[in-house]
């Protein structure tokens, strides 16, 4: 254990060491090498002109080469790729968009997705908006939303691990361990295999997803809230207004930009998730999504570069008209330029 | 038009008490002003008024009906705020509409209450726009507008000047003038600016730390402060307090010993009032001499001159006092540094003892009941500014 | 109506028990996997964790010595022992020798076994068996009890899964990825941040209009590539493609974007007086910017920072693209997954597992909750 944790130290420090030697040593250079002179007459020559225009390029040359070659390049090579045959070499033009399209796991995957689309995002922002106006008006609210905010924390796979428990089936005659099940029996029913449930297992996937995201919603919200003159809700008090009327007369209206915003970006995590399904189901039961589906396809039979990109760029294709909506709409609020 | 009552009301915010125990008594169509430095409690009791607060003990009615219990829809009062609260999604007809639609109201009577509102306020043709189309003063209007569509019985007023700028400022404060003469309501006003209190008050309560240190017409107060508290707070520029020691007291008035060693005789009653006792003298700026013309004069010393054309004001040091203002007219030819005698006449002093309660008058200020700030009613409002 | 001198409503109340519901269903399943984790494995599967606080309910069975045990006494012959295990925390409460009615007898109460003397069970597993005769048994007498497990909380299961599961490992694996891949975005985008706002050079302009651009693109597109890049680099300079290094890089390469945003977003308001100050005194753009900047940054630095490690940390994705399975470098998350496929029914394995790929980032978020706040508003925008 020792010195796998000695290991670990050294990698770190090498790593972290080089990009911070890599600013310190180059700048450090380009003032050496380039700093400013005597001339003959003893004079002192400024190169600071030189010095400084090349200077920009050094703070700026290890992002743009990260950047290109990270996320310039492979966008362009998957576009190309989707083209070409499973070893990347063969040209297919759109053979493989039409192998996609009448593909069963291919559609499954589409109408999966459609469903998380749907039901994820809604109940999410609905959720995290009841959260969010509940927890303001209450003392204990700040607690409330940190125990609700945890499951952000995590990852997707640590809350599957917690979900399938939830999940857990045993047969008729055993005891239930999870807790769906054990409340099911002693209602009197029968348990049940929640996951492999035809179609409704899917819900029982976003469920956890929605566990995930809401609390997100909830802090965007509670901002959101905030931002409400309060005494836009005095003055409705006034005109006469009841809680009810004036949360969706005054106060809704007021954050609906906001909700919009949550709405898109929870919508954007849905169209790529992956993690979820992967440690569930691993797409068995009619429960695949698209980003599995890529994966799959990326290592099945040795990878098949080109049904993969093809599948990355349909994916690509739903989520950037969001995206550039949704960051036009960020720059708004920041008010930036 | 109502009249409102409050008796000993109290409030506490946890085991803070903000309010000590009120009384008031606010008279059909009155323009009653609360004024006091931050924190004293004027807003807060007038949100208590409009039902925003619950009392913590004691009695409001408007009316002679019971409000405390009664939900702020329901007493029947209307209410301008500091940032005017318009509802931002929505239009200024819509912002005007919005009270009487919840009432459920029929369509044809809000459109008509809607128009007349904005007719008085000349917002015709700002109607569609949304608030934040509007300027300040525009919006300030639409939130009057807002009040005027309800028909209450009492309008009340969070210090809705104080985010206008100085020019717009005293425009509006004719505007709300002319309102009050026009409406023929009963007003309550709160406001931290003394010159809007005594310009448009008939009535001003002033607030300290939650208790009402006196009540009264604005030209009462002026000239007949009950203490030291509101003898400082009203009138521009401050009144001037100078330490004296008594040398005399009896049935014509008390004397003190001014700084340079000059007697003063001022009129009060002289009850309990002893030679060698410590009291505090108090004398507005416009009523001291620069010549020394007076009862009795203090010698100074001219600290700082400003000259604003029409005035003069000189501060000026003297023995017991770090500064003291003197207000001339524009043509004073005082300079720093000069040495002068100030000029005071005990009629228009007053004094405080050390309870800074004032030592009664023994003749009322009749100059007191002139009357108070006015305005012609009926009279074409101001142009509608151009913003 | 009024609570405690205040005035409720009837919705304000059924608000609070709304709210608290909610609550509580969104805790529940986390506290049953901390609960479980630390329970007994056999008591793991046998109950549900809600009640780990009350004792199991076994049935069991145990033989009896045969007639070589028989010890002779004054009134006969007794053969002795215990039924249960050693060690057993268990307590009989209820036994037979006849299979169909178990709870025939109480601990403690003597019956006839095999139509032969008498046996008493005692709670703890001793019995007594006596006869007047002697015992001619050559196979010991099975009795069937019901016994109960007082609740047992242990923390065994994390030191299994620790040891022999290879969570530590992944443990460590998991911060040999995610340090370095948070620390090295921040430098990077940092000294990038500072010269799209403060120096000046051509194209800057559509430079960051491009950079912002690449916000857009989703983690999906990058991968086939790289995965060939990376495999064609490692074949031609016969190294290993599946390396620390190259993931450190492509978290680097994805989290960019995001952070070189919201960095010029935030040097670009500090104050301009600021630098300019610090270049009449003569600084040079390096100075100002590790002197100066970075310190005044550490607020955008520190949410930025939560945010991505965070990430990284909780990343499946990146880590089964880019790394291997194998021992020194698979992460925590992906082993858990493989266990949660291999293991799946070792709850005592996945609870404990799963939790100790949740405290640190579990420690981090109640820590630094704030900075984690300000980077989700911003993150959103993260593809």
């Amino acid at each position: 254990m020792a010195s796998q944790l000695i290991g670990a130290v050294i990698a770190i420090v090498l790593g972290i060491g080089f990009s911070l030697f890599y600013f310190a040593g180059t700048n450090w250079a380009l003032d050496h090498w380039l700093g400013d002179r005597s001339d003959a007459a003893g004079n002192r020559v400024s190169r600071a002109h030189r010095r400084e225009s090349i200077r920009p390029w050094l703070f700026i040359a290890p992002a743009l080469l990260i950047l290109g070659v990270y996320l310039v390049y492979p966008v362009v090579e998957t576009l190309r790729l989707s083209f070409f045959d499973d070893t990347g070499e063969g040209f297919v033009g759109l053979a493989n968009y039409i192998w996609a399209f009448q593909d069963g796991e291919f559609l499954l995957a589409i109408r999966n997705n459609l469903m998380w689309l749907i039901i994820v995002p809604s109940a999410s922002t609905g959720l995290g908006l009841l959260i969010a106006t509940l927890a303001d008006r209450v003392p204990w609210g700040t607690v409330a939303k940190s125990l609700i905010f945890m499951p952000m924390a995590i990852s997707f796979v640590g809350a599957s691990v917690i979900w399938k428990f939830v999940y857990d089936y045993r047969g008729p005659d055993a005891e239930q361990i999870g807790i769906l099940n054990a409340i099911v029996v002693s209602l009197g029913g029968d348990p049940v295999h929640w996951i492999s449930l035809p179609f409704w297992n899917n819900l029982f996937l976003m469920v956890i997803l929605i566990w995930i995201q809401t609390p997100f919603a909830m802090v965007i919200f509670s901002a959101a809230l905030r931002g409400v003159p309060m005494d836009t809700i005095e003055a409705a008090r006034i005109d006469g207004a009841k809680p009810v009327q004036i949360f969706f007369k005054v106060v809704l209206p007021q954050i609906m930009s906001t909700v919009v915003v949550v709405w898109t970006t929870i919508t954007i995590i849905v169209l790529k998730i992956f993690d979820i399904v992967l440690a569930m189901t691993n797409g068995q039961w009619n429960t695949e999504v698209l980003a599995n589906l890529m994966y799959d396809w990326m290592f099945r039979g040795g990878g098949d570069f080109g049904r993969g990109s093809t599948i990355a760029i349909v994916i690509m294709v739903a989520v950037i008209p969001i995206m550039i909506w949704n960051i036009r709409r960020f720059q708004k609020e920041e008010g930036m330029r | 038009m109502a009249t409102v009552k409050l008796s000993n009301v109290k409030k506490a915010f946890g085991s803070v008490e903000i309010i000590k125990g009120v009384d008031l008594d606010i008279h059909d169509n009155e323009f009653v002003v609360f004024v006091g430095p931050s924190g004293c409690g004027k807003s807060t009791l007038l949100r208590l008024i409009a039902g925003l607060e619950d009392i913590s003990s004691g009695e409001l009615t408007i009316d002679g009906k019971r409000m405390n219990d009664t939900p702020p829809a329901e007493r029947g009062i209307a209410m301008v705020f500091q940032s005017y609260a318009l509802y931002p999604h929505m239009s200024v007809y819509e912002n005007m509409a919005f009270g009487l639609k919840l009432a459920k109201i029929d369509r044809k009577v809000i459109d008509e209450k809607v128009r007349e509102a904005a007719r008085i306020l000349q917002l015709e043709h700002l109607l569609q726009r949304k608030p934040k189309e509007l300027s300040g003063g525009q919006r300030q209007r639409v939130a009057i507008g807002r009040s005027i569509v309800r028909d209450p019985k009492v309008f009340l007023f969070d210090e809705p000047l104080s985010n206008l700028d100085a020019a717009l400022r005293v425009q509006m404060r004719i505007e709300i003038a002319k309102l009050h003469s026009d409406l023929d309501a009963t007003m309550i006003y709160v406001t931290h600016d003394q010159v809007e209190a005594m310009t448009l008050a008939d009535k001003i309560v002033v607030l300290q730390a939650g208790i009402v240190e006196q009540v009264g017409s604005p030209l009462e107060l002026y000239y007949h402060p009950q203490n030291k508290f509101v003898a400082g707070f009203i009138g521009s520029p401050k009144m001037n307090f100078v330490p004296v020691e008594v040398s005399a007291a009896d049935a014509g008035g008390v004397t003190v010993t001014l700084p340079g060693g000059d007697n003063l005789k001022v009129p009060v009653e002289a009850a309990g009032v002893e030679p060698g006792q410590k009291l505090t003298l108090g004398v507005r700026p416009e009523h001291m001499s620069e010549t020394g013309e007076g009862d009795a004069a203090i010698p100074v010393q001219c600290v700082v001159v400003e000259r604003l054309g029409g005035d003069t004001y000189g501060y000026v040091h003297t023995e017991g006092v770090e500064l003291m203002t003197v207000q001339t007219d524009g043509t004073s030819r005082m300079k720093p540094g000069d040495n002068l005698r100030v000029g005071i006449r005990g009629i228009t002093c007053h004094l405080f003892g050390a309870d800074d309660q004032a030592l009664p008058l023994l003749e009322r200020n009749d100059l007191a009941d002139i009357g108070k700030s006015g305005i012609l009613s009926g009279a074409p409002g101001p142009a509608p500014a151009v913003h | 109506m009024k609570i405690a001198g205040r005035y409720v409503t009837g919705g304000q109340v059924a608000g609070q028990f709304l709210l608290l519901f909610l609550v509580v269903i969104w805790t529940l399943p986390t506290v049953g996997l901390l609960i479980s984790s630390l329970r007994d494995k056999d008591q793991l599967i046998a109950s549900g964790w809600w009640s780990a606080l009350s004792s199991t309910e076994i049935t069991n069975q145990g033989r009896t010595g045969t007639a070589d045990d028989q010890v002779e006494t004054a009134g006969g012959y007794e053969i002795a022992g215990n039924l249960l295990p050693e060690d057993s925390p268990a307590e009989i409460g209820f036994w037979s020798d006849n299979i169909n009615d178990i709870t025939a007898y109480e601990a403690g109460q003597s019956a006839p076994v095999d139509d032969t003397g008498a046996m008493t069970v005692n709670a703890d597993g001793s019995y007594s068996w006596v006869s007047p005769e002697p015992f001619t048994l050559e196979r010991g007498e099975r009795v069937f009890y019901q016994a109960f497990v007082p609740p047992i909380f242990t923390l065994d299961n994390y030191r299994e899964v620790l040891a022999s599961e290879g969570i530590g490992r992944a443990f460590i694996n998991t911060a040999t990825v995610a340090i370095p891949a948070t620390i090295i975005p921040i430098l990077i985008a940092a000294f990038c941040a500072y010269a799209f706002t403060w120096m000046s050079f051509p194209g800057r302009n559509w430079l960051f209009a491009i950079v912002v651009g690449l916000l857009v693109v989703p983690l999906q597109m990058s991968l086939i590539p790289l995965l060939r890049l990376y495999n064609d680099v490692g074949a031609t300079f016969g190294v290993e493609a599946k390396s620390y290094l190259g993931i450190w890089l492509a978290h680097t390469g994805f989290g960019l974007p995001l952070a070189i945003y919201l960095l010029r977003n935030y040097i670009g308001s500090l104050p301009r007086d600021l630098i300019e100050s610090a270049k009449v005194d003569g600084a040079t753009h390096f100075h100002i910017f590790t002197r100066l900047v970075m310190p005044l940054s550490v607020p955008a630095l520190a949410s930025f920072a939560i945010f991505q490690f965070l990430w990284v940390w909780n990343d499946l994705l990146v880590a089964l693209v880019f790394l291997s399975k194998r021992e020194d470098q698979i992460v925590l998350t992906s082993q858990l997954r493989e266990l949660l496929g291999s293991r799946g029914d070792n709850w005592e394995i996945l609870t404990s597992g799963a939790f100790i790929s949740m405290i640190v980032p579990l420690l981090v978020f109640f820590a630094l909750q704030r900075y984690f706040v300000r980077g989700l508003t911003a993150g959103s925008v993260k593809g």
